[in-house]
């Protein structure tokens, strides 16, 4: 009898649970992508719109004629591939920086038992707790007064190369992953930890390294603040600067405003399909483990 | 002998150490310990950037207290934003969380529609919003037409303009969905199949299991977004540079115009310090009083 009644109330479970997710999940979560995907369907479709179809009530979604021209003509106004190549070569930059010194940096932190260790630790992570705008100030004054660094990607570059925290907190609690087994059977070889750090922990790490390198690499295509201080000539703009000094210049013409925002947004799109392993890990990583 | 060996391998492992370190104790010398006590004098500095400091006390802490009015308001509009956004947001993401966590076909789907907006780049979402805020053409206030419901000027508006920076940072919070679902996807299946046994409802499953067991991600992506929201910059100052009426003037936007604008350093590294100490304390009584709400799985 018992064993019925449980059975009975599995299968009603069953079909409440289908009910549920047929009336209710499906259709919030159909809704809910309609509210999040129509911003997206807004850009591309004024992106193509002849002039007077922009300002239309009701609004007109599929313009015609669909006007390509408005790319070139965007990206014609802004001089879009030196700003596409200025970000590009800060974000590499930021990349190798950030990948080698924290690296580095994480390894001291996680493979060598040292005196101090853990408590120069907690000094890295205290670190996390100073907002920008504290340092803002005296390493403008450092960089564009004493070493004359204005208008150039020195100050958006050179400090990568000397370890941020979150990195190297996210690369110590992989490393603290790998069996310690394997350093000591390579000492025993006679590997220095140099050699431990570059025949062994690197090649074990590359999806550890490939999550920290994505997120540099975003954080520095995205950034504003960093090249809005230090950037006024315009051959050094990035393409945030240049797509935000473009918006003030032209700020009615919104059809060229959203070609240029597409072409800005695109590459990380990209990058994100192509990447989206990593990136979901690396998410996952920095939170639940955190 | 064997004494002396021990500690030669310790000194070699400290020099090791400080080796593989020196990369970040290098940069925290140049770029943290020294700009933070720079920074720190300079609030008691007059100090325009083509002149050298002069040393005034604490006078500029005393001006943003008692005689700036642009200082409180926008405090004020950062504390309003703060108050409203991250809760705003953190509900979203939950609710996101566990519509995805139903076992929903086309779950890799549903995730990136709603993870994309979160990577567009934030210069070109904040030129997208403007023209989707657009109060005459934009297409928004068309929808809200259709259920017949006036749209409001929104950035035209100071008091609508602050309500759709909020709608629009809500439209971000695609990393937090990807935090929680995967802290969701990590609650190990036995509590809910003990719970179903006692005649559990899934609402009861939700609030006495699955929220307990993520609430370490609840409070991290909270305190995150605290920090973050207190230094709310870009947006506002690509789609409304602190207009209309100030009602955007956001903390970090004013700090910045009284550095890079008006090149007043001291009075903008006062603003800075003030600005450290209310994220401090911020954090600080979050985890205060969310010391008994959280649940850590580790502990007993």
């Amino acid at each position: 009898m018992a064993f019925i009644a449980k059975s009975l109330r599995r299968k009603d479970n069953l079909v409440v649970r289908n009910i549920y997710r047929y009336v209710l999940v499906y259709p919030a979560l159909l809704g809910l992508s309609f509210v999040f995907m129509f911003p997206f369907a807004w850009l591309v479709s004024t992106s193509l719109k002849p002039d007077p179809q922009i300002f239309t009530f009701p609004p007109i979604w599929i313009p015609s004629p669909i006007k390509w021209v408005n790319y070139p003509r965007a990206l014609t106004y802004i001089p879009y591939l030196k700003y596409f190549l200025n970000t590009l070569f800060i974000s590499a930059a930021n990349v190798l920086g950030t990948i080698i010194s924290c690296s580095l940096v994480a390894y001291g932190f996680s493979r060598i038992p040292w005196k101090g260790r853990d408590a120069a630790f907690i000094v890295v992570l205290s670190t996390m707790m100073l907002p920008y705008q504290v340092t803002m100030i005296p390493l403008y004054i450092v960089f564009v007064k004493v070493f004359g660094w204005g208008d150039s990607f020195y100050p958006l570059i050179v400090p990568s190369f000397f370890g941020s925290a979150f990195f190297i907190f996210l690369l110590r609690q992989f490393f603290m992953t790998i069996p310690l087994e394997l350093s000591d059977a390579a000492k025993i070889d006679g590997c220095s930890e140099g050699g431990i750090y570059w025949r062994i922990i690197i090649p074990l790490s590359k999806p550890a390294l490939a999550t920290v390198g994505l997120f540099t690499f975003m954080f520095s295509w995205n950034d504003f603040l960093g090249p809005l201080i230090y950037l006024s000539d315009e051959n050094t703009y990035t393409l945030s600067l240049g797509l935000a000094m473009f918006r003030t210049q032209r700020y009615t013409e919104w059809s060229m405003l959203m070609a240029a925002s597409t072409v800005m947004t695109v590459p990380i799109i990209f990058l994100f399909f192509f990447t989206q392993r990593t990136f979901i890990q690396g998410i996952t990583m920095t939170g639940v483990k955190g | 002998m064997k004494r002396k060996g021990m500690s030669n391998i310790e000194a070699r492992n400290i020099r090791n150490g400080l080796i593989f370190i020196s990369p970040f104790i290098i940069g925290f010398l140049c770029f943290i310990l020294y700009p933070t006590f720079a920074s720190f004098y300079y609030s008691f500095n007059d100090y325009p950037i083509f002149k050298p400091p002069k040393w005034v006390g604490i006078e500029q802490y005393k001006t943003l207290l008692s005689k700036d009015p642009l200082f409180w308001r926008s405090l004020y509009n950062t504390f309003y934003f703060t108050i409203f956004s991250v809760p705003l947001g953190a509900i979203v993401a939950l609710s996101l969380a566990f519509l995805l966590n139903a076992k929903v076909k086309g779950l890799a789907l549903f995730r990136t529609i709603f993870f994309l907006p979160a990577i567009v780049p934030t210069v070109a979402a904040s030129i997208l919003w403007i023209w989707v805020l657009n109060p005459q053409w934009g297409v928004l206030n068309y929808f809200l037409g259709l259920f017949k419901i006036p749209g409001p000027g929104w950035l035209a508006d100071p008091v609508w303009s602050k309500p759709a920076l909020i709608l629009m940072s809500t439209w971000t919070v695609g990393y937090d969905v990807v935090l929680y679902l995967a802290g969701l996807q990590d609650v190990p299946q036995e509590l809910y199949e003990a719970a179903e046994l006692d005649g559990a409802s899934a609402w009861q499953k939700t609030i006495h299991i699955a929220l307990p067991m993520i609430s370490p991600v609840i409070l991290f992506t909270v305190t995150m977004g605290l920090i973050g929201s207190f230094q709310y910059f870009t947006q506002a100052y690509v789609m409304t540079r602190g207009g209309p009426a100030d009602s955007t003037l956001f903390y970090s936007l004013y700090l910045f115009r009284n550095a890079f604008v008006f090149f007043k350093m001291g009075y903008a590294s006062a603003m800075a310090w003030i600005l450290f100490v209310i994220i401090l304390l911020g954090t600080l009584i979050v985890f205060r009083s969310s010391a008994r709400l959280v649940y850590y799985r580790g502990k007993a």
